[in-house]
């Protein structure tokens, strides 16, 4: 059986913890965001490079824009197959929405209407993906504000579909999961028993909050309680794949995200001794 | 409603509020489009709250705000990186405050600054490399990170002033308009104002003219004594700052 990786994403507050330690931080691998390094060059780059001497990178990117109609941006995806080629991730992965129209770009992770043409769209925007970058990709889950009533699909099956017709693999927010679930009223569990298990190379865990009517994406807080036991579950379902804890604001000292990642180190182990 | 529709809808409403766009998109959607658009607006926001720093700490959080919302309602962000967003706001702070002029240049360090530290690598001349050189027909390449524009106030000093936190000098028109630089040396983004001559200079080395031909021009515009002076003087600068990368 493959043995479970754990990693935390890599922010700007943490560089000097992973750059100046003298033995590097306990983390089998640190996800960066792929943007914030596809500068021409620098101190991002120079700390990207120190950072892959002591760690493997996954690369996670916002802007690819796979539901975009009218197509993905190839100049972007050079940009991102360049950096790919320097530093020879574990993962390239970006969001199952859409960020960019006709020359506007959002810079955030809108929905998608689960249509049959959406599932076209997505399916050959990610194809055109992996043959410029020359790999498979992972698409993670988002999190959403807005349903489309008439849409046929479930997220779950169209997620299900998209990995069947294109190969690319399943990057599962767990967090993401709850809150979608709270904000259109599905069943969590009912999202982990649809989804392909066996495409699902990585898991992200993060917090959220409670906005005035809907819950957000915020990446603020420890994981709750709540999204720890659907981990439980969706680790049971998947077995051991990577694993990271997402943190984007108010980001503590590296000793509190090392401890969050222990609990999800000892959540997978636990699973694991079930399952065996 | 095809995709494409749905997501021009989905860009009127974010870039414009269009109500139009927002019936059509569905009354249930209401609560979510609003945690969209708060979204949007935020990163954007951000994004210029970031990079204009110093902007910000000249005008006060709440002018710097109000500007910073009216340059969104009417800029609509269109690079692949969030970064890119930034550049369109100097031009804005030029239109707004045609009567101070040091906003605006602010706004041009702030973001040349910004610029320099992501800009192409180049390794600068070794200096101990330069003795055996023909500098009649030398041609340098200057730095990539290196950029230029003129400044009419004391905007370099005002900006050091805000970036150490200190006491900060009010605005002041030069005598003379001078050329601001700015530039990445090793890792760290730096700026100073030219010297007598080095704006002539950098715009002749940026055509590809040889420091023999850089020396006539400077000879040229400030005569010879001063120009042969200046000639040297510049050359130094910049093998010390590190803004010759090549030789041929």
């Amino acid at each position: 059986m493959p043995v479970p990786t754990f990693g935390l994403g890599l922010r700007k507050p943490h560089y000097g913890d992973f750059l100046e330690a003298t033995k590097p931080v306990a983390v089998d691998f640190v996800e960066v965001i792929s943007e914030n390094f596809m500068v021409a060059g620098g101190r991002p780059r120079q700390i990207l490079r120190e950072v892959r001497e002591r760690h493997p990178i996954a690369l996670h990117g916002v802007s690819m824009s796979i539901g975009s109609a009218d197509g993905v941006d190839r100049d972007y995806l050079a940009r991102l197959r360049a950096l790919a080629d320097e530093i020879d991730p574990l993962f390239v992965s970006d969001h199952l929405c859409w960020t960019r129209i006709g020359g506007f770009n959002s810079h955030d992770l809108l929905p998608l209407p689960y249509t049959e043409e959406a599932l076209n769209v997505v399916c050959a925007n990610i194809a055109i993906a992996q043959e410029v970058l020359g790999r498979p990709m992972l698409v993670e889950n988002p999190s959403s504000y807005v349903a489309f009533a008439d849409a046929p699909m479930t997220e779950w099956q169209f997620l299900d579909a998209m990995c069947t017709r294109t190969g690319c693999r399943l990057l599962l927010d767990v967090n993401n999961i709850h809150v979608s679930a709270a904000n259109h009223g599905f069943d969590p569990l009912d999202y982990l028993a649809g989804i392909p298990a066996d495409r699902v190379a990585q898991i992200h865990l993060a917090g959220h909050s409670q906005g005035r009517d809907l819950l957000i994406d915020t990446h603020d807080k420890p994981v709750p309680p709540v999204v720890w036991a659907l981990y439980e579950r969706a680790v049971a379902l998947v077995g051991p794949v990577a694993t990271m804890i997402e943190r984007d604001d108010d980001v503590p000292p590296l000793g509190d995200l090392l401890e969050e990642l222990d609990i999800a180190r000892a959540i997978a182990r636990l699973e694991t001794r079930r399952a065996a | 409603m095809s995709l494409l529709e749905l997501q021009r809808d989905f860009r009127d409403w974010l870039a414009e509020a269009s109500e139009a766009a927002a019936e059509r998109l569905g009354e249930p959607a209401r609560a979510g489009l609003a945690v969209y658009q708060n979204n949007y607006r935020a990163s954007l926001l951000a994004c210029l709250s970031d990079t204009f720093e110093r902007v910000r700490l000249w005008l006060g959080d709440d002018r710097f705000l109000t500007i910073a919302a009216a340059h969104i309602d009417v800029t609509p962000p269109h690079g692949w990186t969030l970064d890119a967003y930034a550049q369109g706001f100097p031009e804005t702070l030029r239109l707004l405050f045609v009567d101070e002029p040091v906003v605006a240049e602010l706004g041009w360090l702030d973001l040349a600054l910004s610029e320099a530290f992501v800009a192409p690598d180049a390794d600068p001349v070794n200096p101990q490399s330069l003795g055996t050189i023909d500098w009649d027909n030398a041609v340098l390449r200057l730095s990539p990170t290196l950029a230029t524009t003129p400044f009419a106030t004391n905007a370099g000093a005002i900006w050091s002033a805000l970036a150490a936190g200190g006491l900060r000098p009010s605005s002041e028109p030069l005598a003379q308009p001078v050329t601001m630089i700015v530039w990445r040396k090793d890792l760290v983004s730096c700026f100073r104002t030219a010297a007598p001559g080095e704006a002539k200079a950098v715009e002749l080395a940026r055509c590809g003219d040889s420091f023999g031909r850089i020396c006539a021009g400077l000879i040229e515009e400030l005569g010879e004594e001063r120009g042969i002076g200046a000639a040297g003087t510049i050359l130094g600068r910049w093998i010390s700052d590190g803004l010759i990368v090549d030789l041929a």
